[in-house]
């Protein structure tokens, strides 16, 4: 019974070790003599290696470097090249992006400069990255629903930190590079703009992001709940009576009257995991250039509930009573 | 292999329990009192067990009995008396005692007077001193849109110091590009003490309490109005102020907003007016008072500017919504109340004979109602009295 509760992976295959389907005449080698790790077979495959590094991958990698290192090396200056400091304060430190002033031109490499170099290393870097991940999955002969999942994902990046700002008119919009500095700044764009959470498109990224974590329970726990019958390693369709299969339909069509089937539950989180960042992105991309305060719309549009007023009023309103000048 | 986990399971436990113990946060329960709309979540947080730490650090020093106003003018008996020469004697001697128990308690006198002759204004710290007498008349008189009828004295911000615990230097413009060709953090970026440790703009008080830059950056349309909106980048800074408020007064956000709606002002509490009002006097103050001063004080005692410290919430509130728990310190000393006595003659003439009835009356204010919002100012008829 317990066999079956575990929170680790319980199969380890060993041998043989397998390097993979023939590759395209025009691809570079797999590179590297595959090993088994125990550890890492405990969560999940026991083989690691070989991996494919190809053009694509050595220059996503090498952007990735410069990015970093001008990004790591700005914020080691911001604190006077103290080593200590640099790890006692990495997460407030951050790479700014330019003032306001600059709007869109190329500011001066210490005004804002080097956080559109780092910018630009950033966006190559995943970039070719995502070409990486469309060329191995062709590759393979695989569909490109990965690639374009991650795409997805790219898509609020470029958002955030080149679409809307050019939207907007100045680079001073986007996000900066830093742990808690950029956190801080997406507390202050919700601020500016009015509260976010009266966003539509908001709403629909959490929806979705909150109805991905639940498809990725149901699902989960469905196929470790099957796995003593080999739902796992089920390759069919449920409709052989009596599989693994055919009792996580039934016991879902038992509890809700419905049931998704193998290969529909993959559909359905995939949508939904790519609608968090779709969605989320028009969101932002909507806010400041198509509406500047989302509690004032959603008050137009009867989502923001009306509470009782306080009966405050704006002091800068009224004349000015006290002794200022 | 094992030995590897068990020493990775330890570390991070090791690290778990450092992260939990030396955060500075305050374990539960604690106590918290609805303050606004059911399902807001507008409520006051109040920890029981450092809540009577706190206290015991915010207790008002007792005042002498107040003497009549009676007997010869300070002003007539002594030399070069600038603004509390109509005085009695008495009463003078008495609120001369009190600074010194406030600002100078181990210097004693010799901390702003010259022993040899305590007319002369040798002392650098007795022009302070003057300056900061018709500062706190002026907060009395002229802020109780903020002050309300408690009022201010020196032991407001001073509790026994020369100089307020709790300033602040116009940081170095110079400073924000540390290394002139990488670091760019745009005054920001640091574990910085003024903005609770957040990564927020460590200066937010040059520009808002110093200067004056609009801390509003919210929109008040639903739809862009064609008119560029503030940047993202200024919204860091008001909510680096904001923060710093907070800490101040030992509240959160909702203290005085709604976070449905930071900016709506009829969502808001009266508290936010208060506030408000506060940013406008801190504001005089550092600009009126005590920026002026900067030319008549001792290197040592200037900032990267070349300016002196100045003032923000802190400096009098130190942690509490009201500063020493609301105590009316200042209705025991009468001519903090106002520009009793001053150079400014005839203005003042027809207030002084009023001054001794002064504190009955405040108290009767301040027992009567206790005025919230801006809008109740108008009932309070104190000002009127010593304002012609």
């Amino acid at each position: 019974m317990a066999e079956y509760q575990h929170i680790f992976t319980r199969a380890q295959v060993r041998f043989p070790m397998h390097d993979g389907v023939p590759l395209p005449a025009d691809n570079e080698p797999r590179l590297g003599k595959p090993v088994f790790s125990y550890w890492l077979g405990r969560l999940g495959d026991a083989q690691v290696g070989p991996i494919y590094l190809g053009w694509y991958g050595l220059a996503s990698i090498i952007c990735a470097f410069v990015a970093i290192e001008i990004i790591g090396l700005n914020m080691w200056a911001s604190v006077g090249w103290d080593p200590i400091e640099f790890v006692r304060q990495l997460p407030w430190l951050a790479l700014e992006p330019p003032p306001v002033e600059y709007g869109l031109s190329l500011p001066p490499l210490n005004e804002g400069g080097w956080w559109l170099m780092a910018g630009f290393f950033l966006t190559a870097s995943i970039l070719l990255w995502w070409m990486r991940m469309y060329t191995r999955a062709r590759a393979l002969g695989m569909g490109t629903h990965v690639a374009w999942a991650f795409m997805a994902a790219i898509w609020l990046y470029l958002v955030l930190g080149f679409i809307r700002p050019i939207a907007m008119g100045s680079w001073s919009e986007a996000v900066p590079f830093g742990i808690f500095p950029h956190l801080d700044w997406t507390a202050a764009f919700s601020i500016r703009y009015g509260n976010l959470f009266y966003n539509p498109f908001h709403m629909l990224s959490i929806a979705f992001l909150y109805g991905s974590v639940l498809f990725f329970a149901m699902h989960g726990g469905t196929v470790m709940a099957t796995a003593r019958y080999g739902s796992e390693r089920e390759i069919e369709q449920a409709w052989d009576r009596g599989t693994a299969y055919e009792r996580s339909g039934l016991f879902w069509r038992w509890t809700m009257g419905f049931c998704a089937n193998a290969e529909s539950i993959h559909r359905w989180a995939w949508w939904f995991a790519v609608l968090v960042p779709i969605t989320g992105g028009i969101g932002i991309l909507l806010t400041g250039t198509v509406v500047d305060n989302w509690y004032l719309w959603g008050l137009k549009h009867g989502i923001v509930p009306p509470y009782p007023e306080t009966g405050v009023v704006d002091p800068a309103a009224m004349p000015m009573q006290g002794g200022n000048p | 292999m094992k030995i590897a986990a068990w020493f990775t399971g330890v570390v991070l436990f090791g690290l778990t329990l450092f992260m939990l113990f030396t955060a500075g946060w305050e374990r539960p329960p604690v106590d918290t009192e609805q303050s606004g709309y059911r399902g807001t979540g507008m409520e006051e947080v109040i920890n029981p067990r450092t809540e009577a730490d706190l206290r015991s650090t915010q207790v008002a020093p007792e005042a002498t009995p107040l003497p009549p106003d009676a007997g010869p003018r300070a002003g007539d008996v002594y030399q070069n008396v600038q603004v509390l020469g109509d005085l009695s004697v008495v009463r003078f001697t008495r609120l001369m005692q009190a600074i010194t128990e406030w600002v100078s308690p181990e210097e004693g006198c010799a901390y702003c007077h010259n022993l040899q002759n305590l007319a002369e204004d040798s002392v650098y710290t007795k022009m302070v001193s003057r300056t900061m007498l018709q500062m706190t008349q002026n907060i009395n008189s002229e802020w109780d849109d903020h002050v309300q009828q408690t009022g201010v004295t020196c032991y407001t911000c001073h509790r026994g110091k020369n100089v307020p615990e709790y300033a602040w230097f116009n940081s170095d413009p110079d400073a924000s590009a540390v290394d002139g060709m990488v670091g760019w953090r745009n005054g920001q970026n640091r574990a910085s003490p003024s903005v609770g440790l957040s990564s927020l703009p460590e200066d937010p008080f040059t520009p808002y309490i110093d200067g004056n830059q609009s801390i509003r950056v919210i929109g008040d349309t639903a739809l862009p109005d064609g008119a560029p909106g503030e940047t993202i980048q200024n919204t860091e800074w008001t909510y680096g102020l904001m923060i710093h408020m907070s800490e101040a007064l030992g509240v959160n956000c909702t203290y005085c907003h709604n976070s449905r709606s930071f900016s709506v002002w009829n969502q808001s509490t009266p508290q936010r007016a208060v506030s408000w009002y506060g940013l406008e006097m801190a504001r005089a103050v550092n600009n009126e008072y005590v920026s002026p001063l900067s030319s008549v004080l001792p290197p040592h005692r200037l900032g990267p500017t070349g300016e002196g410290q100045k003032v923000n919430c802190t400096t009098c509130h130190q942690g509490v919504n009201k500063p020493l728990y609301g105590a009316a310190m200042a209705e025991a000393y009468p001519s903090l109340l106002g520009p009793g006595a001053s150079m400014q003659g005839s203005r003042n003439a027809a207030v002084i004979p009023e001054t001794p009835t002064e504190p009955a009356e405040r108290v009767q204010v301040a027992k009567g109602s206790s005025p919230q919002t801006a809008d109740d100012q108008a009932a309070v008829p104190a000002r009127e009295s010593t304002l012609q």
